[in-house]
């Protein structure tokens, strides 16, 4: 499986190492022209989202990407990949994507301070660890046909829609497990 | 704690491929995050300015700091002095999302630095080579830049030490394990941590370039030399088109191989901020602290 990690900002290199743990042949999206390889699964790291989405549209890539995600291309996102990905972001007046019909609201357990790791159930496994840094909330689902992965005080923090995946926490933190 | 230093280490993480910006306004704060900043430094006079007027430099005013977090959705980061625990104290309380215990300000302590690990809130030191960087992660600092000479414009320095540590970084990865102890105690740095830098040839925290960086030129030439992202200063908001500018080295950091595209990022900038070579100045700020 070729997965393709976006490259721009943040840590890709981590989404890198937890996709190629997992057998896949990784290669790097910086620009247009590395969209030319065939690509099984884009992978959308966390980092600063609106770092990303800015470079997104200044590299020419935002098209390209939005076309093959609502074309069926899998998608697996996590944090500020999954704000990318959101259809409305309650606290800012961007989105990007808008392919994944949730409503995220960023920074939503505050700064740095109110980052945390929890461990919980996940997609069937128990006991997962999430690790959560200045972290999304998902706050609404706009699809009765979203799958909840797993919650975390009632709300949903992975979620399951078509072909996206996608995190609020990271899964690609806590590779080994 | 140790939850906390992970947690703060994971934080550095997003911010890699990035730049950090200095900044003095909400107004600054926008520009920067408008050009691509993944995080900013906000401080009451860049670095630039803390050379020219001299005297005591000291932790910026929290409102002015607070100001800047309402500004902007990105991370803030400020400075303490290095050893002003109060400081620090201070910028935890306002919730600040990393704490630069930083050589710009003049040093509160000329011995020690804080001890890191008693804080909740996470630290970036800086440092000119391998055994500097690791006590300062051995004292809890969970993010590493290098100390060039700020305020200057002149990368010199920050190539310096970014080269120092790659190498040293190198040479510890080839070492035999009975080798370590005594390049601990030659780095004086603790063994648990030199035995991670052999283990893995990487530091076990992100490391940025710092100093003097000025054009998506120096941006590029610092991710080439081995830094996982990095801090502009004086360098964007000292030039004539800072907006122009910050976005040009926020895409020279992500696309710092293709030299087509940052010979296309470097036309038209406007003047770049004049600079003082660093050889010429008095006050040597990468002294501060070891």
């Amino acid at each position: 499986m070729n997965v393709g990690v976006l490259a721009l900002q943040g840590a890709f290199a981590e989404m890198e190492a937890y996709w190629r743990m997992r057998g896949a042949e990784v290669f790097e999206i910086r620009q247009a022209a590395d969209l030319e390889r065939g690509i099984d699964l884009l992978a959308l790291p966390g980092g600063e989202s609106t770092v990303q989405g800015r470079l997104l549209k200044k590299l020419g890539l935002f098209e390209p990407l939005k076309r093959r995600i609502d074309a069926g291309l899998p998608v697996f996102a996590t944090c500020a990949g999954l704000i990318l990905l959101a259809e409305r972001i309650e606290n800012d007046d961007a989105v990007w994507f808008a392919s994944l019909p949730v409503t995220v609201k960023r920074n939503a357990y505050g700064r740095q301070l109110g980052s945390f790791t929890t461990r919980g159930d996940f997609d069937g496994k128990h006991d997962f660890p999430m690790t959560f840094i200045r972290a999304p909330a998902i706050t609404d689902l706009l699809s009765p046909d979203i799958e909840v992965l797993s919650t975390f005080d009632g709300a949903p923090t992975s979620v399951r829609w078509r072909n996206i995946t996608a995190f609020t926490w990271h899964p690609e933190l806590n590779a080994t497990a | 704690m140790e939850n906390r230093q992970e947690l703060n280490r994971n934080l550095a993480q997003m911010l890699k491929g990035g730049v950090i910006m200095d900044v003095t306004t909400p107004e600054q704060a926008r520009i920067a995050e408008e050009a691509g900043a993944c995080a900013v430094m906000a401080l009451e006079r860049i670095p630039a300015d803390i050379r020219a007027a001299g005297g005591v430099s000291r932790m910026s005013d929290p409102a002015m700091i607070r100001g800047i977090q309402e500004a902007v959705s990105i991370p803030v980061m400020a400075k303490c002095r290095i050893g002003h625990i109060a400081e620090a104290r201070i910028l935890e309380a306002i919730e600040i999302d990393y704490i630069d215990e930083s050589e710009v300000l003049s040093p509160a302590d000329d011995t020690r630095h804080i001890d890191k690990t008693k804080f909740s809130v996470p630290f970036v030191c800086g440092a000119r080579d391998l055994g500097e960087a690791l006590r300062r992660i051995g004292e809890g600092a969970t993010m590493i830049r290098t100390k060039g000479e700020p305020g200057t414009g002149d990368v010199v320095q920050a190539v310096r030490h970014m080269r120092k540590m790659q190498s040293e970084i190198r040479r510890v990865a080839s070492l035999r394990e009975d080798e370590l102890y005594e390049a601990a105690k030659e780095l004086a740095a603790p063994l648990d941590l030199v035995r991670f830098v052999h283990d893995n040839a990487r530091l076990p925290v992100v490391n940025f370039a710092a100093g003097g960086v000025a054009t998506p030129a120096d941006a590029a030439l610092m991710m080439e030399l081995g830094a996982e992202g990095v801090f502009v200063g004086s360098g964007i908001f000292k030039s004539g088109d800072p907006a122009k500018r910050a976005a040009a080295i926020v895409q020279a950091v992500t696309n710092w191989k293709d030299s087509k595209l940052l010979a296309k990022l470097s036309e038209n900038l406007g003047p770049a901020m004049v600079g003082i070579n660093s050889e010429e100045i008095e006050t040597i700020m990468e002294e501060r602290g070891r």
